[in-house]
């Protein structure tokens, strides 16, 4: 057998560490690892939140979209019912920066205009002797910035006597890209009066019925089964059939995002049922009914806390089929009318095949709404993910 | 099973009663009444036994009487399948619905279909190959679909049937054999103008079902007896079929319930801008003019429809999970 023993007799040098000793090394976190278990919970689901790229950038688009109604007026060249007879069912022009091989400053080529005598189809043609120099940060159509102060500021102008349909126009020759940039005002503002209004009553009733059960949560879920038997778009279409003619254009808008509303909120407030029904037996309520706490303090003050961010997630789900149903409604006429102008409204315009074989263009208002939905459903789903951020 | 069926369709009654109350509702919610518009057309047109043909009519459906009078004799008209007069056909509302509800049927049943065989392969292939280039790029595509207006896209897809392979605009099939007896050449006409509405329709249901199959799937893949089938040597194939996947078509089945309002809902705008001869012109058509009748009808007929496939839904998943018949029957 070898010895093991260590041989002491080698005149090692003794080593004594002069910092002080700290009986908790193992459990010092490390800065990166304090910031993260001190963050509190809405910092905790941003940081989350952040790593789902997709829905931060369909969070920035949104913001911007929304940014946008807000100056409508000053972003679109021309005012939303400014006419150019000259120019009815023009097709997009397009923005140029080469003219002879030269580089100049963007434009636009002029219209030569004749109509066909033999179908009738009007035939633009772009005129390459016509350069029309796009005019930026400039004064051009007048109108009423929200309907109250006065201007002509407009970010892009045509060129002075000239045109600039970026989109094309419509029958009346119109500029799309205008009524487009108009028509978001109302389309985004639907989806969200009609989610405010679903959400109240989503959380409410569901409240109600998951807070105190027996009876009432019956007769809501009875309520639940029963408008969700109704398919959404008739009963819509019922609803805002019978909202009186003789409503002025704003209050059939009230009167529309009202009835969107009125039938979204059933999911929200199962969402909100289930939640309740589950967080109901947790300790910390115990402990709030046991000091008194009345129900509306214990579902507000207690309760709901622990999962408004998932119902802020539901409910930015729950907007892209409000303006899915806004722009179906208008499409039918059973919606918005006109002077009131939505992406739907638009879109009215394109209703016979003959728009898609001759003015395709007329359907541009369909892009923007299929990126809002879009972008709503990826946000949504970042914050849906977000939302949990314990997981 | 026979028990927790008495118990089903006990519970579609409430729901029924309810159904029937919202849509008297809208019936009466128009304002002005329809009879003095009725009085003021036909004075219009010189007829003189107006105020007889009125007479009759109020009696008929008691319109002199209190709301929940006219309510009731609504209902029980309706239970003996007289759903009252059609004022702008001029018929009963019965046969101006029947045909078209029947169609109606054909359109929402093959959609699910379609939406099935579609939803199936992608939603599996979209689970077992999580976060590849597929699994991103056919998620995308499903969002597109749910995305984009479905009228929109049915337009454009009839202008392309009509460019590419000559389909005729417009209705369920050639103008020829309209209202010609069933042939074969009747069948493929409408075989080949059912597949536009079809795709449409089904393009935004598709979405949903294919996220919903692949989160499940996901789920169940994750579980320990996958994990123990694959390290015993199950094949990867057998070790997908053979339980996950059966377990994660639950939604397959109970999505009934809520793809029927989605795709009906989808059926009525498209078949407006395809003018099908099913339910969406005719209750358009009735909103616009005012006909409440038949579209109180018609929206009765199609919460009903709804009422029955949820029903036959829960039917079909009771048979096959039994955990959902214990469940139901214990509760109650």
């Amino acid at each position: 057998m070898t010895d093991t023993t260590p041989n002491t007799s080698g005149n090692i040098p003794r080593y004594v560490n002069e910092e002080p000793w700290d009986a908790n090394a193992v459990e010092v976190l490390t800065p990166a690892q304090e910031k993260f278990y001190l963050a509190n919970q809405w910092t905790l689901m941003w940081w989350k939140f952040r790593r789902h790229k997709l829905a931060v950038w369909s969070g920035v688009l949104l913001i911007m979209t929304f940014g946008s109604i807000l100056i409508s007026e000053i972003l679109a060249p021309y005012n939303l019912h400014s006419r150019n007879t000259d120019f009815l069912y023009a097709p997009p022009q397009m923005v140029r920066i080469f003219h002879e091989g030269e580089l100049v400053r963007p434009f636009v080529y002029g219209f030569d205009y004749r109509l066909d005598m033999e179908t009738l189809e009007r035939v633009y043609t772009a005129n390459k002797e016509q350069v029309q120099p796009i005019r930026f940060f400039c004064l051009g159509d007048d109108y009423e910035f929200w309907g109250m102060i006065e201007g002509s500021f407009h970010i892009i102008c045509p060129a002075e006597d000239g045109t600039l349909f970026l989109l094309g126009t419509d029958r009346l020759g119109r500029d799309m890209l205008s009524r487009i940039l108009y028509g978001a005002r109302i389309s985004l503002t639907v989806g969200l009066i009609g989610i405010a209004i679903s959400f109240l009553l989503g959380v409410i009733l569901g409240g109600l019925s998951g807070y105190y059960g027996g009876w009432i949560d019956s007769a809501v879920q009875r309520l639940i089964e029963i408008i969700r038997s109704f398919p959404e778009l008739p009963l819509w279409m019922a609803l805002s059939a019978s909202l009186p003619v003789t409503w002025s254009p704003i209050w059939v808008y009230f009167g529309i995002t009202i009835i969107l509303g009125l039938f979204d909120w059933t999911g929200l407030a199962r969402a909100v049922r289930s939640k309740l029904l589950a967080l109901r037996e947790e300790d910390f309520a115990t402990a709030a009914v046991l000091m008194g706490a009345k129900p509306k303090r214990v579902i507000f003050r207690h309760l709901m806390p622990s999962f408004t961010s998932h119902l802020i997630a539901s409910a930015t789900l729950s907007i892209p089929s409000m303006i899915l149903g806004e722009t179906a409604l208008s499409f039918l006429g059973l919606g918005l009318r006109p002077p009131i102008t939505s992406w739907g409204v638009l879109l009215n315009e394109a209703q016979n095949i003959n728009v898609v074989a001759l003015y395709p263009w007329l359907m541009l208002p369909v892009v923007p709404v299929i990126i809002v939905v879009l972008a709503f459903n990826f946000l949504g789903d970042g914050l849906r993910d977000a939302a949990d951020p314990y997981k | 099973m026979i028990g927790y069926l008495a118990h089903r369709i006990m519970l579609m009654v409430p729901t029924l009663i309810g159904i029937s109350l919202i849509t008297f509702i809208i019936i009466q919610l128009p304002p002005g009444d329809f009879l003095s518009t009725m009085i003021a057309e036909c004075e219009a047109q010189g007829e003189s036994s107006c105020k007889e043909q009125v007479a009759v009519l109020t009696e008929e459906f008691g319109l002199d009487k209190p709301v929940w009078q006219q309510y009731l004799i609504w209902v029980s008209d309706l239970l003996q399948g007289n759903m009252g007069i059609s004022f702008e056909y001029n018929k009963p509302v019965a046969e101006v619905i029947g045909e078209s509800l029947y169609l109606t049927i054909i359109v929402a049943g093959s959609t699910i279909i379609f939406t099935w065989i579609v939803a199936f392969p992608i939603g599996v292939y979209s689970a077992t190959h999580q976060y590849s280039w597929g699994d991103h790029g056919l998620t995308l595509l499903g969002f597109l679909g749910l995305a984009t207006p479905n009228f929109l896209l049915a337009l454009v897809m009839l202008f392309l049937a009509n460019v590419w392979f000559g389909t005729s605009i417009g209705g369920l099939m050639d103008p020829q054999y309209v209202d010609q007896p069933w042939t074969w050449g009747k069948f493929v006409s409408i075989l080949e103008h059912l597949w536009i509405p079809v795709v449409v329709i089904g393009t935004s249901g598709t979405a949903g079902l294919i996220r919903r199959l692949r989160a499940n799937l996901l789920d169940e893949l994750q579980k320990q007896y996958v994990v123990t089938a694959r390290a015993k040597g199950l094949s990867p194939g057998k070790a997908l079929v053979k339980y996950p996947l059966r377990m994660a078509l639950n939604p397959f089945i109970a999505d009934i319930g809520n793809l029927l309002p989605q795709v009906i809902s989808g059926a009525v705008i498209v078949s407006v801008v395809l003018s099908l001869p099913t339910t969406g012109p005719i209750l358009l058509r009735a909103l616009q003019t005012q006909d409440m009748f038949l579209a109180g009808s018609f929206l009765m007929c199609l919460a009903f429809l709804t009422v029955i496939g949820v029903l036959i839904s829960d039917l079909l998943l009771a048979v096959l999970d039994p955990r959902i018949r214990l469940a139901g029957g214990a509760g109650h």
